[in-house]
């Protein structure tokens, strides 16, 4: 369990005697208590696959996205307080837009994830405001670049990855992905992993329904980032259900 | 043919001018004449530096008011090498121009300068790009600009060809700098070119007596 920051977590303001900030560490916990999404880069192009809980019969489907357009060729999946993970892709937008307006080309995605990452950074210093609770990744594919993913953290630290996973089921969606060996795989063999992934850390017990939410940015869209189309994500879903009935199956062999 | 040339109406000192750039094979050239000019008929400096170096491989060209180009190379060239800083990696042409352009664009009532941007980047290679004076923003093989460029249509019309060896477009610049500044008054003294390549920034210099001399001369 984590430890009690009595008296030193009251304000971002603060620091504890043995050098941490407890408000930053609270708001990682805020990311933790939300659902996972997971984003790999592979070969060729980013993909993002979240699993969006759905709480209420009533829910119009495709509603409460969690995944974001930035500029044409980035998007950004969210985990955490989705009010502040809107509010801050708002935020990546101005930033991808001004860019373009003072430089004339595409943001390139490590300068977005610097950007982003200090003004997410500039929340955590001060006692009148809070920091935001959500982290979120980043993609973008370009023709001379390539792929690249970046996650950012309530702490404002950014990282780039070949594959990474924020939300309440990170740990067992790491372990899945390590699995992957993703620098050899193109986003069509990707996508599929992807959804098996979620398929795979959501728990049935605890949460009940979920909506998987699947986009991709890579060769494959001609560098623009956009949701995967409906019968490639059928068919990514369906190989997920498969595969996890298999691992049920194999299961029941061994008894 | 004052109401015709706005540089003309420019107070203090201007670059009465002729100002060029040209892709060839693996670079660009980008030229101009050295001649500053007070009204029509004083000549201010007979060497002056049309050619700022804005990075490490990107130049721009002035023309108009001197003190006003000197000022927006001078602040491009400040948020240029800022930008690249942060990006840890060499400008790409297109964002100096665009530079460039902002500044021309958003300030357009107090500025009286037009910009040749040219240079070389990993991306696209060679570029050129005409940022005008009220701000636009155009990309070309090969432009020409100043009170000078007008003289001298008709030949680069002609005698452009793209993919040009470095010699050949050398000659090109060379021939039509001279011919501009033989026509226009307030265009003169020597030649300033300077080749971008990937591998290196090259100063040429054609001073007045070396000049291709044409049927006239």
């Amino acid at each position: 369990m984590s430890s009690i920051g009595t008296g030193y977590d009251l304000s971002a303001s603060t620091f504890s005697p043995d050098g941490r900030v407890f408000q930053v560490e609270y708001a990682m916990k805020a990311v933790e208590n939300s659902s996972t999404a997971i984003g790999i880069r592979c070969k060729d192009g980013v993909v993002f696959g979240v699993e969006k809980l759905i709480l209420s019969k009533l829910y119009e489907q495709g509603s409460n996205k969690r995944i974001f357009n930035i500029d044409r060729h980035v998007g950004m999946a969210v985990a955490g307080l989705l009010a502040d993970a809107r509010s801050l892709s708002e935020v990546s937008r101005e930033e991808a837009s001004n860019f373009r307006s003072n430089y004339g080309h595409d943001i390139p995605l490590k300068h977005l994830a610097d950007r982003v990452g200090m003004y997410v950074h500039a929340y955590t210093l001060y006692s009148a405001v809070r920091p935001f609770g959500c982290s979120f990744i980043l993609g973008s594919y370009d023709e001379d670049d390539g792929p690249q993913l970046y996650m950012v953290d309530p702490s404002g630290i950014s990282y780039g990855y070949w594959g990474c996973a924020i939300g309440k089921a990170k740990q067992a969606a790491k372990t899945e992905i390590e699995k992957l060996q993703m620098k050899e795989m193109t986003c069509r063999e990707l996508v599929k992993e992807v959804a098996k992934i979620i398929y795979i850390v959501h728990d049935e017990v605890k949460d009940k329904a979920f909506e998987l939410e699947l986009s991709w940015v890579g060769e494959v869209t001609k560098g623009r980032h956009e949701l995967v189309p409906k019968d490639i994500k059928e068919e990514a879903e369906k190989y997920a259900k498969e595969s996890l009935e298999e691992e049920d199956d194999s299961d029941e062999d061994n008894m | 043919m004052d109401s015709h040339h706005s540089y003309s109406q420019v107070k203090g000192v201007s670059t009465g001018t002729t100002i060029l750039a040209v892709k060839f094979n693996g670079g660009v050239i980008i030229g101009s004449d050295s001649r500053a000019s007070m009204g029509e008929s004083y000549v201010s400096s007979k060497t002056i530096n049309k050619l700022i170096q804005v990075h490490d491989r990107i130049f721009c060209c002035i023309a108009g008011s001197l003190a006003d180009a000197q000022a927006v190379t001078k602040m491009a060239k400040f948020q240029l090498s800022f930008h690249s800083i942060q990006m840890e990696s060499p400008p790409l042409v297109k964002a100096a121009a665009s530079i460039m352009r902002e500044l021309c664009y958003n300030n357009k009532e107090e500025l009286q300068a037009g910009f040749i941007t040219a240079g070389w980047d990993r991306k696209k290679g060679p570029q050129i790009y005409v940022v005008s004076l009220g701000g636009m923003l155009l990309s070309q093989p090969f432009t020409i600009g100043g009170s000078g460029s007008t003289y001298i249509y008709g030949y680069v019309d002609a005698k452009f060809k793209p993919d040009m060896s470095l010699e050949e477009a050398i000659q090109f610049s060379t021939n039509a700098l001279a011919l501009a500044m033989g026509r226009d008054n307030v265009s003169g003294g020597v030649v300033h070119l300077v080749v971008i390549t990937e591998a290196e920034v090259k100063h040429v210099v054609v001073p007045g007596n070396k000049l291709p001399k044409f049927h006239d001369e």
